[in-house]
């Protein structure tokens, strides 16, 4: 039987973690007996001038900051190369939402890739989309078509952070509202572009918040089934204007555990190394998730070429093996390339 | 395989509170259901202890880095020509504790030290001394079976006698270093310089004879077999079983870096770590507390092993040294407010206490 709101905020609050986390095992398990699937993609991004200042971000700069930067295409095709040397299948372009450029600058860049690589772009969040499409003075899903028409395969489930209004206008207050993200999500599933959802806790949201935002995605992905996969991160107060502390590697298990129990109808839970460090992102496999995503082509390690490349799979197959799975490099459909 | 349908005639044993054999303990070094693991060790937790978390306010003082032991695993031990090498005067020795006394919940030292090549026991025993004079207020925790063995090496003593004099000079528990694996293969191998198995757990059983409690520990993750990790464990519940003296049992994972040994060995993983801490829960049925030695497993890894059987997650320690030599990366020191807000997000009890779990405050 489905897991009622009521039931979910009582367990957040004071359930045992580690009974939620058989609970949660067990049905990883059911899906997906012991294979765990992980990524080989590069994040790309193209801008850190952001209009929107959130307060809990440290990436964002000004236009006329000194840090500033807009990448030109020939820098973003520079590093699409590296990715395919170096073995990636996906790439996740996203960035600031620059104050003045067309949607012409994204679909040029898109199909500039996509003339010289086949590989799949699984770029821009919520946000992003809404800022494009306002720019543009389009409709939401105008401006999808068109960027799927330029090459956009899916879109990464970014900018989600806690789908409760009341938290985000005191986190982020000129970002998109619960509603516009849904709806963006919405929009895209419509034409068969699919997406990941994504939660940032240790916003200071309740845990009766925290159950708002599954349960306002366990409906959408009822009504369009367009969500392959459940993505949480715990807010990095480090360098922020917010600041403040980190939730518990116990708060964040707990909620990794709550969200395949309550999300029913979403496939894959994604268990974050990046956010929590290789020795927790490691336990997750045993709280219900079966996929750690990416290995996260860095830089200067794509530059580092073959031997950083290789450890860092090697790392992934360890720490998947070392749980007692089995490893699987994925595409970003999910569906199996190599096995280990 | 899966621990309800493969372990469930080990889960019945554990529900009954019977005792796990050595077969059993392999077994479950073969389970990869952590999470039940994890249930079934903290569940034989809180019946044994309940939600109280111990932890206390304490400062390692390590006379001296300067060590004829050699040990592989090791990356704090030096020559006495090395760079690094130290041994501190008993001014300099209780010019630590002066310095970690600015905290006034300040309660207990750590005591624990290389096997210097020209110190003799009164050496040491005069700086515990000193310690113990001009701090009489702190509780004094320290030298592990191999000391005490290298002491009774040294002097012509006998192991009771150095206790004895120990005892009389301040000390009021040993430490649990020094077990590594109870094994004279891997000791052979490893660290054939210092106390055999058998040298160790004579020192323990004379102690607990004098009344002196001791703690115990393992170092994993490195040359030893699953077999052995199980029967280092049983040495310790039997010597339980004849004594009672052991208060606590540390897992500590070997860490690789700036070691010999490390060259070939990786760190363990956060499953194993996990998992060995809850095995020990259980395969230690008549040891009351269990560590998560935060130095060793890092903050979080620590805080999440408080649900994997561990009731004690030691102390502020003030300045750790011997680990960070070896790579440790979590902080070298924790505030007494960071330990309590650890125990209280973990949704247990936090109590101060001192090195005989007696406790000194708790905060409920």
């Amino acid at each position: 039987m489905r897991m009622k709101s009521k039931e979910a905020v009582e367990l957040l609050n004071n359930g045992d973690p580690i009974e939620m986390g058989r609970a949660a095992d067990a049905e990883r398990r059911k899906r997906f007996d012991d294979t765990v699937t992980f990524i080989v993609d590069r994040n790309i991004n193209y801008t850190n001038v952001c209009k929107n200042e959130c307060r809990f971000c440290a990436f964002f700069r000004r236009k006329d900051h000194k840090d500033a930067y807009l990448l030109t295409n020939e820098e973003i095709l520079a590093k699409v190369q590296e990715t395919v040397d170096a073995g990636g299948t996906q790439l996740m372009i996203q960035g600031g939402l620059y104050p003045d450029l067309g949607l012409k600058y994204y679909e040029d860049m898109l199909k500039a890739i996509k003339s010289k690589y086949d590989i799949t772009i699984h770029s821009f969040t919520a946000t992003e989309i809404q800022h494009f499409a306002y720019q543009e003075g389009i409709s939401i899903l105008e401006c999808l078509k068109r960027l799927q028409a330029a090459g956009l395969d899916s879109l990464p489930g970014g900018g989600a952070e806690i789908l409760v209004d009341e938290v985000r206008k005191r986190v982020s207050p000129k970002k998109i509202m619960t509603d516009d993200w849904l709806h963006v999500m919405e929009c895209a599933h419509s034409i068969g572009m699919e997406s990941t959802a994504t939660m940032v806790i240790g916003l200071g949201e309740t845990m009766a918040q925290r159950i708002e935002h599954m349960d306002r995605i366990r409906q959408l992905q009822d009504k369009t089934g367009g969500f392959r996969a459940f993505i949480s991160w715990t807010f990095q107060p480090h360098n922020t204007e917010m600041g403040g502390e980190k939730v518990s590697g116990w708060d964040y298990m707990r909620n990794l555990a709550m969200s395949r129990l309550y999300m029913d109808n979403i496939k894959h839970i994604q268990g974050s190394w990046v956010t929590q460090g290789e020795r927790i992102g490691q336990l997750t496999l045993g709280f219900g998730a079966d996929d750690l995503g990416s290995i996260m082509l860095e830089e200067n390690v794509v530059r580092a070429a073959g031997t950083a490349y290789d450890m860092s799979i090697n790392k992934m197959v360890e720490m998947i093996k070392g749980a007692g799975k089995k490893p699987a490099q994925r595409n970003t459909k999910y569906e199996i390339l190599r096995r280990f | 395989m899966y621990a309800t349908d493969e372990y469930a005639d080990i889960e019945q044993k554990i529900l009954n509170g019977e005792r796990l054999t050595r077969e059993d303990g392999i077994r479950l070094f073969n389970c990869h259901d952590i999470a039940w693991l994890g249930n079934m060790a903290d569940m034989v937790r809180k019946k044994k202890c309940g939600d109280i978390v111990y932890y206390n306010v304490n400062c390692h003082v390590n006379l001296t880095n300067i060590c004829t032991s050699h040990c592989k695993f090791c990356a704090f031990g030096k020559d006495k020509d090395s760079k690094g090498a130290y041994a501190f005067s008993i001014e300099e020795a209780l010019n630590v504790v002066r310095d970690a006394k600015k905290d006034p919940n300040l309660a207990g030292l750590h005591v624990v030290s290389g096997l210097h090549p020209d110190w003799t026991f009164e050496d040491y025993l005069e700086r515990l001394q000193a310690l113990h004079n001009e701090f009489p207020e702190l509780y004094l925790k320290g030298f592990t079976g191999v000391e005490i063995t290298h002491f009774s090496k040294i002097s012509g003593l006998s192991v009771e006698e150095v206790l004895k004099k120990l005892k009389a000079a301040g000390l009021k528990a040993i430490a649990g270093g020094g077990a590594e694996i109870l094994s004279d293969r891997v000791r052979t191998e490893l660290c054939p310089k210092k106390a055999t198995a058998d040298e160790w757990i004579e020192v323990a059983r004379t102690a607990h004879k004098l009344g002196i409690k001791t703690n115990a520990s393992m170092l994993y993750g490195h040359i030893e077999t699953i077999e052995e990790r199980v029967d280092h464990l049983i040495k310790l519940r039997d010597l339980q079983d004849e004594t009672g003296g052991l208060q606590t049992f540390i897992c500590f994972p070997f860490l690789p870096k700036n070691t010999e040994l490390g060259k070939n060995v990786k760190q363990t993983s956060m499953w194993d770590d996990l998992r060995t801490m809850a095995i020990s829960r259980l395969m230690l049925d008549n040891i009351k507390n269990i560590k998560a030695y935060w130095v060793m497993l890092t903050v979080p890894v620590a805080q999440i092993a408080l649900g994997f059987g561990a009731n004690d997650i030691d102390g502020t320690v003030h300045k750790e040294t011997i680990l960070h030599d070896a790579g440790a990366t979590s902080p070298t020191a924790l505030s007494e407010d960071h330990i309590i807000k650890i125990i209280r997000d973990a949704g247990r009890i936090p109590a101060a206490c001192d090195c005989n779990f007696n406790i000194l405050r708790r905060f409920d």
